[in-house]
């Protein structure tokens, strides 16, 4: 029985997290959920309106938020205090916030993570099958296609943003019985391609720039989540485009429409498809499957 | 101006850091040693906001092509200015043409070069620090080369009355190799490790490994052990691994030996982090050589924050010390 409905979870209780003198870590919950994300996102937007003196990094997470401040200005167990008030103040049932719904295409098994991923099989933990095919067969798919049908079949709402500049965690938008989960490498890669989309506990990540990586490769996107010369108007106010919040629609192209649109992008004429959508959790959980195609028709009509 | 004759191994500039972008995975940047970066401003009549010369284990050649003011503080270099030996910790008069030239550091790692103005690179996001993981601040977002030109700022109208004034001898640090105890904070995830490995964490020698960079300090000794667990949903499998997080700079995570979160942070991930180095020492550790020892000493936050006035104390002092009345 597939469930067609989120039911809400109850959180534990929050951990309140000393770093040090200058930073607060709140940890939500010690696993992923929805509630949890959502929980992150609202109490990070209302401090930030709050505007409280010392405040200088205000980071949501995937199930967790980080505070970084000047203890000069704000003692630690006041800004904890104030934090458990805002908490106590916030109540997800009537809460709603103004995000985007992007189409996001992806060329699945494409012949630059390939080579890179078939470099580092002594990594991984399956040396005889390639990343996608051995999260497929974990996850209990036939195919390769069955597994990006699922992976492209529900958007994706990006839950964090960081590691390196514009790097976006990003989770599925069903239930849980139908989230894909798949273990890191072994032993984290050297390299990664820029672009590369890949997938790690249950989150899927785009890797902004060349480097390190520890996630499994599924493929490359032909669009930046980073422009550092903000050439690209989607990039006119920060040179990261993913938000917390925003709706990712993973796409299958192939070849000949990654070529155009990188060719748009090196053009610096490329546009990300999107649309500004007010995003309703209770909503959603409700009934997510109509919930998404009403997203989706937001974006594609 | 300043041209760059030889960049050493690593020299970039650096301000106070980068803030308001590292929820989309900006990390500060900035100085690594800010209390070395500070004292070499004060000397030259600059504030903090003003960016220095970071050099990394071996410092740079640059010839002045104008009369100026500048200082050397942090890890002790050997320096002469047109051949002369200079000190370090205080403020030095150089004439247009004067070429400075730094040895290798015989303690500590990083010294800072401040000259009265200020590097005048243009600022990204309101910071000229240097992050080269993507190109962006500093001089063309990378290491000093040679050829490189650097502008300079507007000098304090009183900068040449800085000359000769040096910081007081009980105010230079020492970076000797048996000052090596680093306060942290035990706290975030600690819960991950066994009540055996905290103790180990606080009580046994680390080692700073080959690899110990501005994005993050590496360190060996002990092998350390997770408390198990079914791990929870969105994790990963691995025992080290948690649902990805925000890591304060300065946070000690454990993919399997250490690493210390520096000010080139990647800004969060999958590790465990079980404590903090606290705010006044985070500079120390970054003047830790390669090979060298660190010794971890749990502590309060109160104590954190009385060891954070201590050190805002001293400066304040340093700079009081320094300025011509």
């Amino acid at each position: 029985m597939v469930a067609n409905s989120i039911t809400p979870k109850t959180l534990p209780e929050p951990r309140y997290e000393h770093g040090s003198d200058d930073y607060i870590f709140v940890e939500l919950d010690e696993e992923m959920s929805f509630d949890a994300n959502f929980r992150a996102v609202a109490i990070t937007q209302q401090l930030r309106e709050l505007e409280l003196p010392g405040i200088i990094e205000i980071c949501p997470a995937n199930a967790s938020y980080m505070i970084h401040f000047d203890p000069d200005e704000i003692a630690p167990d006041a800004l904890v205090a104030k934090l458990k008030d805002v908490a106590a103040d916030t109540d997800l049932s009537d809460y709603q916030w103004e995000t985007r719904v992007i189409d996001f295409p992806v060329l699945y098994e494409d012949e630059w993570t390939h080579e890179t991923l078939m470099r580092f099989r002594d990594n991984h933990q399956d040396a005889n099958a390639t990343d996608i095919e051995y999260s497929a067969k974990i996850n209990g798919y036939d195919t390769v296609q069955d597994f990006i049908d699922a992976h492209t079949g529900a958007p994706h709402m990006v839950t964090m943003v960081g590691f390196v500049p514009g790097l976006p965690w990003c989770f599925q938008m069903v239930p849980r019985d139908r989230q894909i989960e798949v273990p890191k490498y072994v032993s984290p890669r050297t390299d990664t391609p820029s672009r590369a989309v890949g997938f790690g506990g249950a989150f899927t990540a785009v890797y902004p720039v060349q480097g390190a990586g520890g996630y499994q490769l599924f493929g490359r996107t032909p669009v930046e989540v980073l422009d550092v010369d903000q050439e690209l108007a989607d990039f006119e106010e920060s040179m990261v485009f993913p938000s917390p919040g925003d709706i990712f629609k993973f796409r299958q192209i192939d070849r000949e429409e990654y070529d155009e649109i990188r060719e748009e992008v090196e053009a610096g004429t490329f546009e990300f498809k999107m649309e500004p959508v007010e995003f309703s959790p209770e909503e959603f959980f409700n009934d997510p499957d109509a919930y998404n195609e009403r997203l989706m028709e937001v974006l594609y009509e | 101006m300043i041209e760059v004759l030889d960049g050493g191994l690593s020299t970039t500039v650096q301000d106070n850091g980068r803030y308001g972008q590292y929820h989309i995975g900006v990390p500060p940047s900035g100085a690594m040693d800010q209390f070395a970066h500070s004292v070499a401003n004060y000397l030259v009549g600059n504030d903090e906001e003003h960016a220095t010369l970071e050099m990394t284990y071996k410092g740079c050649e640059v010839r002045f092509e104008e009369d100026t003011v500048i200082a050397l503080a942090g890890a002790e270099m050997a320096a002469t200015l047109d051949g002369e030996a200079i000190p370090m910790w205080e403020a030095v008069a150089v004439d247009a043409g004067d070429e400075l030239a730094l040895q290798f550091a015989t303690a500590g790692a990083r010294t800072y070069l401040a000259v009265a103005g200020g590097i005048d690179v243009e600022p990204v996001m309101d910071s000229r620090s240097t992050y080269a993981l993507i190109g962006i601040g500093g001089h063309e977002g990378r290491a000093l080369e040679e050829g490189d030109v650097l502008a300079v700022g507007e000098p304090a109208a009183n900068a040449d009355a800085f000359v000769g004034t040096r910081v007081p001898a009980e105010d230079i640090p020492t970076y000797d190799d048996d000052d090596a105890n680093i306060r942290i904070v035990i706290g975030l995830c600690d819960y991950r490790l066994t009540e055996e490995s905290k103790e180990r964490l606080t009580t046994e020698e680390w080692k700073v490994a080959a690899d110990a960079d501005r994005v993050g300090y590496r360190l060996t000794g002990p092998e350390l052990e997770f408390v198990e667990r079914e791990q929870p949903f969105g994790a990963g499998t691995d025992p080290t691994n948690v649902v990805d997080l925000g890591y304060p700079v300065g946070s000690i995570q454990i993919p399997q030996q250490p690493i210390v979160v520096m000010r080139d942070a990647v800004t969060g991930g999958g590790y465990a982090t079980v404590a903090t180095v606290i705010s006044a020492d985070r500079g120390k550790l970054s003047q830790r050589r390669t090979h060298q020892s660190v010794y971890f000493t749990n502590v309060s936050v109160d104590d954190a924050l009385a060891a954070r006035e201590e050190q805002e104390a001293v400066l304040a002092d340093i700079k009081a010390a320094v300025t011509p009345s």
